[in-house]
């Protein structure tokens, strides 16, 4: 963790520069024409994709970019789903402003819980997340605030209709919502993080007393990174809630911490595009293991991360940095000024 | 539409059914050809709940055994049973997958209250039929809103009013203590003995506890229980939690007349570990054959699942009864597929699984049959109350319930 540096705090030419807009462009088209070239359900997959894409930028920042391991996102992903759920159901907030609120809430629950945490470093602090993972479930369910979440029935909540009448289905619609959503949140992040704020945040992962030393106010940033962190995965439960248009204790056991966790290290930590990688591996593996085996799903799954691991260290986002720059070595010849 | 359209579409409607009895026309939904079937299923092989991935197995093995057969009507069913992991979200996304890209004619068995509920409303407004579902919630059983979900299993009211029923004529005087577990499932067991007790529910349930399935023990409880005085105890518990609460009874000398939930009635589970000796006397329920039971060591449906069993799925746990559970379920639904001969729509399936008469698969207790019609949507309803003695269950008395 310690060895990777920041993608984009390297500084690039103008030629690489330019194909680098291109590509962008050029992928930012084809997954705007994607709901027209595959199924319905293919297209709600997808948008669990970008869902879980946001969450997994959103842990990123807490423990790829910061150091702070958290086994205890699922929370954050399961107050943000029931911010949503219970702003839809019981007010008639419209979707859209649900989201939002989620990562408001989210933001403020992050931080508070990031100022006791602060005291707790690695395994301890994962401990301590461990422990706000393992009990949400319960709580989701305890009798007082029944009247809210519905209880272990849940909340079902309806799924919303493309504005304007837009030629598009609930499920185009929806992915182009959670596309704009992700967007958002991906600019955001890639401002926050090539910047002052993201070299702090990484001085902090790999030398500490140095950061305290340069005059980096270790504590305010490190409760910063917990509460952005947790807004990020605040916002992707929410869309999570609408996409999936039910919300239930049961959907949000601790394993969902742990596959977050599982999707920015097969992702790449300390990556903003390593979110995607992870995304589309705990969304699509699964169920490649599950038509593997049904006797064994976990042991598929499990090889599937052993494999992944050996092959890509660094994640498949570390996996193609190294691919990219070996290629860009080899056709530039001797131009080694920059390091990839 | 326009009227004229629609007067033809009527006319033609009308000829369809004029002639479907005489020519006994084919008509199909995706999901259904000259040759095949299709069901999808959704199970939990992996995750908190894989230990009922087996009944997923089981009824996998038995639609290959029918298609050995010959099929039904000359079809072959083709079973795609997919994992959800008991995560609702992942159960709209299997089930998702299995209507639009398997194009299934029906989803059959998904496991469940949670799972269930994620996708009823999808499920209702494709009009894709959620048949046979594994779950005792009493609100599978509501054709009114949900057309298109029904349960199997008799639901948890139900048989708590059997016991009610049981109270009220044995035991004019009870008081009546309650442990149950703080979910729908507790909930819905009180309400049904509630409903079952009738005007006398508030003077005979003298006290109530409830637990957590996080708690480590309900000893408390049962002190707590024991000290209303009550003569009766109606234990709502989960195996672990049911073997604790008889126990923490038994030693501490409180010896009212205990009525468990057919969900803990296990031997294995529930009563060695909680001690056959302090088991005694135990009033439970049943509705299917329990394949260590001495009595059916020779009963003809028993023997029939055994050899099902050692052929095609030799691999799984004869002493699971989730496999007997799931052979049952199964031949529901291959009933249902018969009945609906050349007709394979969704809506006569749906019609056809709320016109079962007196359907009996083997593996149910003598006497339990399945019923269901329009505004009955609760195939399996009937159960017989047994008595531990310690050693099994002794069934007593009729069987209850429609």
């Amino acid at each position: 963790m310690t060895t990777e540096s920041t993608t984009a705090a390297v500084p690039v030419s103008a030629a690489t520069s330019r194909m680098r807009v291109v590509a962008y462009a050029v992928l930012l088209l084809a997954v705007c024409a994607l709901p027209f070239l595959v199924s319905n359900y293919r297209t709600f997959q997808f948008t669990l994709v970008l869902v879980y894409a946001i969450a997994l930028l959103g842990l990123n920042i807490l423990t790829g970019y910061n150091g702070q391991i958290s086994l205890g996102h699922g929370a954050f992903y399961a107050i943000g789903a029931y911010v949503a759920a219970v702003l839809m159901d019981k007010f008639g907030v419209p979707y859209y402003l649900t989201v939002p609120a989620a990562g408001v809430v989210c933001l403020a629950v992050g931080f508070l819980f990031g100022l006791p945490a602060l005291r707790l470093e690695g395994l301890y602090l994962a401990l301590a997340t461990f422990g706000l993972g393992v009990s949400m479930p319960q709580v989701l369910k305890d009798k007082h605030l029944e009247h809210w979440t519905g209880g272990v029935q849940g909340i079902v909540i309806i799924k919303p209709d493309p504005p304007f009448g837009l030629p598009l289905n609930q499920d185009q619609w929806l992915y182009y919502f959670t596309l704009a959503v992700l967007l958002i949140m991906f600019l955001l992040g890639w401002n926050l993080l090539r910047g002052r704020i993201g070299r702090s945040l990484v001085a902090i992962r790999d030398q500490p007393v140095a950061a305290e030393a340069m005059g980096v106010n270790n504590a305010l940033y490190k409760s910063l990174a917990f509460g952005v962190s947790a807004m990020y995965t605040g916002v992707a439960g929410a869309l999570g809630a609408i996409a999936v248009q039910f919300v239930a204790p049961d959907s949000f056991t601790i394993f969902l911490s742990i596959t977050f966790l599982i999707g920015i290290v097969i992702g790449g930590l300390a990556s903003i595009s390593g979110a995607i990688y992870g995304a589309l591996f705990i969304q699509f593996v699964p169920n490649i293991a599950d038509q593997i085996s049904k006797a064994a799903p976990w042991a598929i799954y499990g090889v599937f991360m052993i494999g992944f691991m050996y092959v890509m260290p660094v994640g498949v986002a570390g996996a193609i940095r190294i691919v990219w720059a070996r290629i860009r070595h080899r056709t530039k010849g001797g131009d080694n000024s920059q390091k990839s | 539409m326009s009227t004229k359209q629609l007067l033809v579409s009527a006319a033609i409607a009308g000829l369809a059914l004029g002639t479907s009895a005489a020519f006994a026309q084919k008509k199909y939904d995706v999901g259904a050809t000259d040759t095949e079937i299709k069901i999808g299923n959704i199970m939990p092989y992996s995750g908190p709940a894989s230990a009922y991935g087996t009944i997923g197995k089981a009824a996998g093995a038995y639609f290959k055994k029918i298609n050995d057969e010959g099929g039904i009507n000359g079809r072959k069913i083709n079973f795609i049973s997919v994992d959800d992991g008991y995560s609702p979200p992942k159960t709209v996304e299997m089930a998702r997958r299995l209507v639009e890209q398997d194009q299934v004619l029906l989803i059959w068995g998904p496991l469940g209250t949670p799972p269930n509920t994620a996708i009823q409303k999808y499920m209702n407004a494709k009009k894709v039929p959620q048949l046979f579902v594994y779950t005792g919630a009493t609100k599978w059983n509501d054709p009114k809103n949900n057309p298109w979900t029904m349960g199997w299993q008799p639901n948890y009211q139900t048989e708590a009013a059997i016991y009610a029923k049981h109270i009220l004529k044995t035991k004019p005087d009870a008081k009546i203590a309650i442990l149950f577990q703080n979910d729908d499932y507790g909930k819905d067991y009180v309400k049904g003995l509630e409903d079952g007790l009738g005007d006398k529910a508030k003077s005979m349930i003298v006290a109530r506890a409830s637990y957590e399935t996080s708690d480590p023990t309900v000893d408390s409880q049962i002190v707590q229980l024991q000290g209303s005085g009550a003569n009766v105890f109606f234990n709502v518990t989960t195996p672990k939690f049911a073997a604790q609460a008889i126990r923490k009874a038994y030693d501490i000398g409180w010896k009212p007349v205990q009525y468990l939930n057919n969900v803990s009635a296990s031997i294995g589970a529930t009563l060695i570990p909680a001690g056959l000796d302090k088991s005694v006397g135990l009033i439970s329920t049943g509705y299917l054959k329990d394949q260590a039971e001495p009595e059916w060591k020779d009963d003809k449906g028993m023997n029939d699942w055994r050899a099902f069993m050692a052929k095609y799925y030799p691999e799984g746990n004869i002493k699971d009864g989730g496999n007997i559970s799931g052979y049952g379920n199964a031949q529901t639904l291959v009933q249902v597929l018969k009945q609906c001969g050349d007709n394979l729509t969704r809506e006569n399936v749906m019609k056809q699984a709320a016109n079962l008469k007196n359907f009996r698969t083997e593996v149910l207790l003598p006497g339990i049959t399945i019923n269901t019609g329009p505004d009955d949507f609760a195939p399996i309803q009937s159960v017989q109350l047994a008595r531990f003695d310690g050693k099994e269950w002794v069934r007593f008395g009729e069987i209850l319930g429609k």
